[in-house]
């Protein structure tokens, strides 16, 4: 049953490691302002027969960094397509911030949430996706200025001010005018960061973003990412399959298993003595390859 | 044979057949993108209405529906001028398969580009305008230039209704020079130089059209087999999507 | 004028004459067309570049022009080679050639579309070529394109309604009689109700053979 609580109740990470973490590196490109946590509750996602997330509970606390961790098929990505509304709730409630995101109040308790909803409820959130997806129908300015304008209703001087900006922070300002088939993969994936953070997002989802790199380039992304989480104070997710992108990224890291978390903590003890069976055969395996 | 080339019977009837195919191409186009972007609709009473159109107006021979148009409504008090009637009867029928080319582009546009208009926080209209349409137009073109050579033939069936076009003018031509495998292959030729004259202009316009996406332009085998008469297969633009 | 039902039922019976008229040039018709597509589709992969593209521009040329003007084309060409053939097979030959063209371009990209690795095996094995291609090859590629080979059938039959002009009294033509007695609302509004129940039918076939063959 959905319950009307709100994130007031939202737990503090158990380590916080010092968060926020340092921030004289901030960039004025970078999103900054009040950050809100998330929350599951009882969350759960079938495809067909299929569960994949069942009664799935966990919260993130505002500005937090967290890393989901297992096997394919074990539901982290589905948990971040649900945050950015490209997959639909099938029971439970999310909250982002002291709002539901897929429903909306009436009454004493929830309704699903309508087009009208959703659409300002994607205001605080942004995806960085595997294979890029920058629109090759446009070049690399009007990828970054076409949400800012149309979507926020920024003025165009002003939204390609910040591309520019963004585009420095990520070290393409030369290919503002480059078609996204004449970079490289792991250009793609600046531009499709810069776009992401364009939006102003307040969460940031990051879904394997390095994983379709080749490996040469895998490095530099992740140095760009590290860099802005550690300068802003977006609360993150990020599913990834490096580990050592995870421990430098993350405050926290989940270990998932077929829909459910099987272990947590911060990624020294996760990574370091994992204490369930099935996170040192996962991480076994990683390594292996 | 100087007889029937000199005559300017063809020539005139020639200039008809090209009139009949620019203003059934128009009519099509309009109406595959009303009823094509009906069909990639969300909502499930507009994709009924697309469906219907296409299933109505493809599954009817253009040759019927003219006929119909043109000697059964005057009974009920409908009467259309000949040329309209053709045009109408050639524009309904191929608006329905353009609006499957629409639909099928539409849908062959990869969804991760519609995932990212979602997490760019687009409004619906926008997703459709700002990003799968304009990727989708260059698919459409391919099968949209095979449909033109399809139309530029089916005309030929308005010289039935008493239009002079090409075809009608060589049965005034056979009539009165009595030679009819002469005049008909000469008018064969004819036909067959302005699908070619259309051809060069649709591979011009593809070129342009892939240059906008990034892409090399394809080869024609891939695109050849289009079906552009068959019941909408759309196999050069990705399959029927669903 | 208004519509007359028993009119509209007395003709069901002469339109259905007629229709099965237009079944049988559109069978016979399709028959020819996947056999001559598959010798346009073989002589298309020839070696030897002036057969090749002659073949090619027959095609094209065939492809490129109205049905409607090649059956009258046939109907005064046919009977200059001194053998007479009867307007329902002058239709049929006319049916045939023209969707040829179209079926080889289906088996040509089907061909294509069967892995080189085939070829070599075939090679490696050292088969002889009837084997390569009625044994090996063609298999592979006519299972893919069976729906859009479906397709083709159904736009044959969509165009045989053009025999009417050579004075074959299939569905249209007998429409059109009996119109010119009494009335041509009932006769065509009838026959447009048959091609629109056939040609729905007909596709909702296609699609259970898209489920069972892959699309290619």
């Amino acid at each position: 049953m959905p319950s009307s609580d709100t994130m007031s109740e939202v737990p503090t990470p158990e380590d916080p490691q010092g968060a926020p973490m340092d921030k004289t590196a901030a960039d004025g490109a970078l999103p900054h302002g009040s950050t809100p946590g998330i929350r599951f509750e009882k969350v759960v996602k079938r495809f067909g027969d299929n569960i994949v997330l069942r009664e799935l509970n966990f919260t993130v606390a505002p500005g937090e960094r967290v890393t989901l961790i297992g096997p394919s098929g074990s539901g982290k990505t589905t948990i971040l397509r649900l945050l950015m509304t490209l997959e639909k709730l099938d029971d439970g409630v999310i909250w982002i911030g002291d709002r539901p995101l897929w429903h909306m109040p009436r009454g004493d308790g929830l309704a699903p949430a309508n087009e009208k909803h959703l659409h300002e409820m994607r205001k605080q959130v942004g995806m960085v996706f595997q294979q890029f997806n920058l629109f090759p129908n446009m070049n690399v300015l009007r990828n970054l200025i076409e949400g800012p304008v149309r979507v926020l209703g920024l003025s165009k001087d002003e939204a390609v001010e910040r591309a520019r900006e963004l585009l420095d922070m990520v070290g393409l300002v030369d290919k503002i005018d480059a078609h996204p088939t004449q970079l490289s993969g792991g250009q793609q994936q600046r531009v499709a960061i810069a776009r992401a953070l364009a939006m102003q997002p307040k969460v940031l989802l990051l879904d394997e973003v390095t994983s379709a790199l080749d490996p040469e380039l895998v490095v530099g992304v992740q140095d760009l990412l590290r860099d802005i989480a550690r300068a802003s104070d977006l609360t993150l997710l990020c599913v990834t399959h490096e580990m050592h992108f995870a421990k430098d990224i993350s405050d926290r890291v989940l270990m998932f298993d077929k829909g459910q978390i099987v272990e947590e903590g911060p990624p020294e003890q996760i990574f370091g003595e994992p204490t369930e069976q099935r996170t040192r055969d996962f991480l076994q395996a990683i390594l292996a390859t | 044979m100087s007889e029937i080339i000199n005559s300017p019977l063809l020539w005139k009837g020639a200039v008809v057949t090209l009139q009949l195919t620019l203003y059934s191409a128009v009519l099509a186009l309009i109406l595959a993108f009303f009823f094509g972007l009906l069909g990639s609709s969300r909502h499930g009473w507009a994709r009924a209405i697309g469906r219907f159109y296409v299933e109505f107006f493809r599954g009817l021979p253009a040759l019927v529906l003219m006929f119909w148009f043109f000697y059964s409504l005057p009974l009920v008090g409908i009467r259309f001028e000949t040329m309209v009637a053709g045009v109408l009867a050639l524009g309904l029928n191929y608006g329905a398969y353009g609006a499957e080319v629409v639909r099928g582009s539409i849908n062959a546009v990869p969804t991760a580009q519609y995932e990212a208009t979602v997490a760019l926080n687009m409004l619906p209209r926008q997703r459709m305008w700002r990003v799968l349409l304009p990727q989708a137009v260059p698919l459409m073109l391919p099968p949209f230039g095979n449909l033109l050579i399809e139309l530029l033939k089916a005309t030929a069936i308005v010289s039935l209704i008493t239009i002079s076009d090409l075809m009608f003018r060589a049965q005034q031509l056979r009539a009165s020079t009595g030679k009819g495998t002469e005049v008909f292959l000469v008018v064969l030729v004819m036909y067959f130089v302005m699908a070619q004259i259309l051809q060069l202009l649709i591979r011009y316009l593809e070129r342009r059209s892939e240059r906008i996406l990034g892409r090399r332009p394809r080869r024609r085998a891939a695109t050849a087999i289009a079906g552009t008469t068959g019941t909408g297969s759309l196999s050069g633009v990705g399959g029927e999507g669903s | 004028m208004t519509w007359d039902w028993s009119y509209a039922g007395d003709l069901v019976g002469p339109l259905l004459g007629g229709l099965r008229l237009t079944i049988a040039a559109t069978a016979l018709g399709y028959v020819l067309a996947l056999a001559l597509g598959l010798v346009w589709a073989i002589l298309r992969r020839s070696p030897n570049v002036v057969l090749n593209q002659a073949v090619r521009w027959v095609i094209e040329f065939i492809r490129s022009t109205p049905l409607l003007v090649q059956l009258v084309f046939l109907f005064y060409a046919l009977p200059t080679t001194g053998i007479q053939f009867s307007a329902f097979w002058t239709g049929v030959i006319g049916l045939g050639v023209h969707y040829s063209t179209y079926i080889s371009e289906v088996y040509r990209a089907g061909i294509e579309n069967v892995p080189r690795g085939q070829w070599e095996a075939c090679t490696a094995l050292n088969l002889p070529r009837s084997r390569v291609w009625f044994a090996v090859v063609l298999p592979q590629a006519i299972r893919k394109v069976i729906p859009t080979l479906g397709n083709y059938l159904i736009a044959l039959f969509k165009d045989s309604p053009l025999l009417l002009v050579i004075t074959v009294p299939e569905v249209m033509r007998v429409a059109y009689t009996e119109g010119g007695k009494s009335g041509f609302l009932e006769p065509f509004t009838v026959t447009a109700a048959l091609f629109v129940i056939v040609s729905v039918l007909s596709s909702i076939l296609i699609r259970r053979l898209e489920g069972r063959y892959a699309i290619i």
